[in-house]
């Protein structure tokens, strides 16, 4: 096969960090390549410099056998490369057809637009209303968007930036037919991902990156899961240990829990019930934007619902505001770590009061006890092994995963009786993952309730000992996670609220 | 009180004089809002507008020069507003604010020497036919041309915001910079020509006031018309013919508590001054309840400041 792009020699640095050293790889016509490496390891600026949006410091590139230096994505666009970001760049108030616009260098009319964008997104089994809000849109969808926007340019090149992360397993499966597809069409495709067993199955060849440099080339299907973590790792990861045993009694339980979202393009909450034993790890999962922030915001008191619909050890906590839960020793952690669960501009010892002045008593007749803050703010660093120079740094000049672990290890350290926490290891490279994952284990083990809101399934899998799903605002019954198959996940996942029930009316059906 | 001392005909047509001044200037502050970018400085962008415009015609003896000078001095200072936000990446309130304070001194130091004269006029546009007609002729078509250019800004945003790729690429900037700039949308430059064109607008207002509403300058005479202007601009939900709505009716009530207050109308003159004030804001606020439809309207990225990394 002829090579399409190839990268020699590419570097670029920031202030204080390298995030890519002598960089090169090649991909074929028709060939669906990796790159691998975790959070941090310059995946992101590498695209960044193919897609023409940073200027590599140093090396070059080759597109179609001819130099390839795009001083801006427009023209990488125009040469042939498309690019679906991670975070999706969609403008949430503007329609389908909007936002496929915005991304075209020359969009044909808007009737004929909407009318490629039916043909070309039934073609490719995606479909998609052209005049749709794009706010309205479930993830699944607003992907969709993406890919359909680059499509109508027939690139050469398709960049996929992580695109699987909010995806159920179902329309992961849609996902790679699709890319299949473009495949044999002759589309080559640079795909970026930290989830091994998908790249197994999908990709011909990948590049392994590590703290901004190429550690290893390899052919995915030849090698195993493991053999590729350790490439990207750099060491053998280890999992977390669980030996959970709930014991019977109730902490938190929550019965026909309505709440409207605050959001005007969130989902509210309808009907939830759930309940969770001491020692034991409710894991839910469920496609962004089901609800889960509303969810958070519900057991955490942000928004307030009737008294009964939440109880913490049988006592009713609906209408308490955030505090008052916090002193009965329900904790919670939003996903948001920048903004929600930390306020940027603050220093870790403030962020420290914020959360833990009533647990920890760091507060006297309402004045501030600084020491024993600074203190309470060390033992967390200590404890979570966050590097940072100490206590008096702002939030925001942490790193993703240094502050997750610091904003966890707050709430875990206040030893609280529940806790929940919304994408625990959002962003987070794998061993402070592994990590934070243990904390929670841990504490579980100690006798305490844990809600674990994630998208990430393996994540659910590994940690929790039931599992339901939230789909357009309604949880499905909890389920225990031991003999839980990943098609049973997707259903739950899809909204198939009622598995007997369906079950049923298929055996019937061929009768 | 004599109802019938009011000339009915003559305040329906002096209305659309009395509109037009915060027209202009909320016109311009919604691209600028649409654009991502609230700027508190209208009422010092129209303040310095009125000065220079009024300084040109004098000195020129052209009015439509003077508008001309007008929107070139709202454009001159925006641009100040643009530097300070865009570029040293400062916070957008203060800054306006700053603006408003710095464009009511700065205009006052001009206009020292032309307190008390007299602008050359604006002259009517005595549209034949149109002009003649009943009624409507004289309440409609029987104006200086600014208000119907204001009208025409009004017709001319709404179409470039709804149908043109650039009115489509100026939402985005402001629904989501971080997007906008991932596709390769030069953010800062789309949102800097925002802010000039606010400028212009918000400068054009201020000399409507000074040449023709009034006609003469003193000292702080936009008394307040840029926060209206502001205001009506959320209240409209960022549309352009709702701020429009809003500009006629505040000038309509204003018009209308001016002739109450010739009337002798037994209600004390400082219920009559504020009443255009509360019931705009009463009325748009109840336009624009319902508060998802009217959220929908909010650029999401309004007032963010927007720095491109990597």
């Amino acid at each position: 096969m002829t090579e399409l792009f190839a990268a020699h020699g590419l570097r670029k640095a920031y202030p204080g960090v390298v995030a890519n050293d002598d960089v090169s790889f090649s991909i074929d016509e028709g060939e669906i390549h990796a790159l691998l490496g975790e959070n941090g390891a310059g995946k992101s600026t590498l695209v960044k410099m193919i897609y023409g949006l940073v200027k590599p410091d140093e090396g070059h590139m080759t597109f179609r056998g001819e130099p390839f230096a795009p001083p801006e994505p427009r023209a990488a666009r125009s040469a042939g490369v498309a690019m679906v970001f991670q975070h999706f760049s969609l403008f949430d108030a503007l329609s389908v057809a909007e936002n496929v616009a915005l991304g075209m260098e020359n969009p044909p009319k808007s009737a004929q637009l909407s009318a490629r964008i039916t043909e070309v997104s039934n073609e490719y089994g995606l479909p998609l209303d052209p005049h749709r809000t794009v706010g309205d849109l479930s993830a699944g969808e607003r992907q969709r968007v993406e890919i359909i926007r680059c499509l109508l340019q027939d690139p050469r090149l398709l960049i996929m930036d992580e695109p699987t992360s909010v995806l159920t397993p179902q329309e992961v499966e849609i996902l790679f037919a699709t890319l299949e597809k473009l495949r044999t069409e002759g589309t080559s495709i640079l795909y970026i991902s930290h989830k091994l067993e998908e790249i197994r199955a999908l990709c011909d060849r990948a590049t392994i990156l590590r703290l901004g440099k190429v550690v290893g080339h390899a052919v995915p299907r030849e090698k195993s899961a493991a053999e590729l973590a350790e490439m990207m790792v750099g060491s053998a990861l280890h999992r977390p240990e669980r030996e959970l045993a709930p014991s019977g009694e109730i902490a938190l339980e929550v019965t026909n829990l309505s709440v409207k979202s605050a959001n005007p393009f969130g989902t509210s909450l309808k009907n939830v019930s759930l309940m969770v034993r001491k020692g034991e790890v409710l894991g839910i999962g469920g496609v962004a934007g089901n609800g889960q922030d509303e969810l958070l915001a519900a057991l955490s008191g942000e928004a307030l619902a009737a008294p009964e619909a939440v109880q913490l050890h049988g006592n009713p906590i609906g209408k308490l505001a955030p505090p008052a839960r916090r002193k009965l020793g329900l904790l919670s952690a939003p996903e948001e770590r920048l903004g929600h669960a930390a306020a940027p501009e603050m220093s870790l010892t403030e962020n420290a009061l914020l959360s833990a002045r009533i647990r920890k008593g760091l507060t006297k007749k309402d004045f501030i006890n600084w020491k024993a803050t600074q203190s309470y703010a060390e033992k967390v660093i200590e404890a979570f092994d966050v590097r940072t120079p100490g206590p008096h740094v702002a939030a925001r000049s942490l790193s993703g995963g240094n502050l997750q672990k610091f904003v966890m290890g707050r709430e875990i350290e206040q030893a609280p009786e529940v806790l929940v926490v919304n994408q625990p290891t959002w962003g987070v490279d794998a061993s402070a993952a592994a990590q934070i994952r243990q904390a929670l284990l841990d504490l579980a083990a100690g006798g305490a309730a844990i809600v674990v809101i994630s998208q990430d399934l393996d994540e659910l899998m590994e940690i929790s000992t039931s599992f339901a799903a939230l789909n357009g605002g309604r949880l499905t019954a909890p389920v225990p996670v031991e003999g839980l198959t990943m098609e049973r996940i997707g259903l739950m996942m899809g909204g198939a609220h009622d598995m007997e029930v369906a079950h049923e009316h298929h055996a019937e059906a061929p009768a | 009180m004599d109802l019938s001392s009011i000339n009915w005909l003559l305040l329906l047509a002096s209305l659309m004089v009395a509109a037009t001044p915060i027209l202009l200037a909320g016109i311009g502050e919604l691209v600028v809002e649409k654009a991502g970018v609230l700027n508190l400085g209208v009422e010092g962008m129209m303040i310095t507008g009125a000065i220079a415009g009024f300084a040109m015609a004098v000195e020129s003896g052209s009015p439509a020069l003077g508008f001309v000078g007008a929107a070139a001095a709202g454009a001159l200072l925006s641009m100040l507003f643009a530097v300070l936000t865009q570029f040293a990446l400062a916070n957008q309130v203060a800054s306006g604010l700053a603006l408003t304070l710095f464009g009511l001194g700065l205009s006052s130091l001009m206009g020292q020497s032309y307190v008390g004269l007299k602008p050359p006029s604006t002259p009517k546009l005595d549209i034949p036919l149109l002009s003649d007609i009943p009624v409507l002729g004289p309440v409609l078509f029987n104006h200086d041309l600014m208000v119907y250019v204001a009208i025409a800004i009004v017709a001319g945003t709404w179409a470039f915001l709804k149908y043109t790729r650039a009115g489509l690429t100026l939402r985005a900037v402001g629904e989501n910079h971080e997007a906008a700039h991932a596709l390769g949308y030069k953010v800062i430059a789309i949102r800097c020509a925002a802010i000039a064109f606010g400028g212009a607008c918000a400068g054009l207002g201020g000399a409507y006031l000074s040449l023709v509403r009034v006609p003469q300058w003193t000292e702080g005479m936009t008394s307040g018309a840029g926060w209206i202007a502001l205001a009506l601009v959320v209240f409209a939900s960022w549309r352009p013919w709702r701020v429009m709505i809003g500009a006629y009716l505040f000038g309509g009530i204003t018009v209308l508590q001016l002739n109450l207050q010739a009337a002798g109308l037994k209600v004390p003159v400082e219920y009559l001054s504020m009443s255009p004030y509360i019931i705009t804001i009463i009325v748009l606020v109840i336009m624009s309840s319902g508060r998802s439809r009217g959220a929908l309207g909010a650029p999401a990225s309004l007032g963010r400041t927007f720095h491109a990394t990597g």
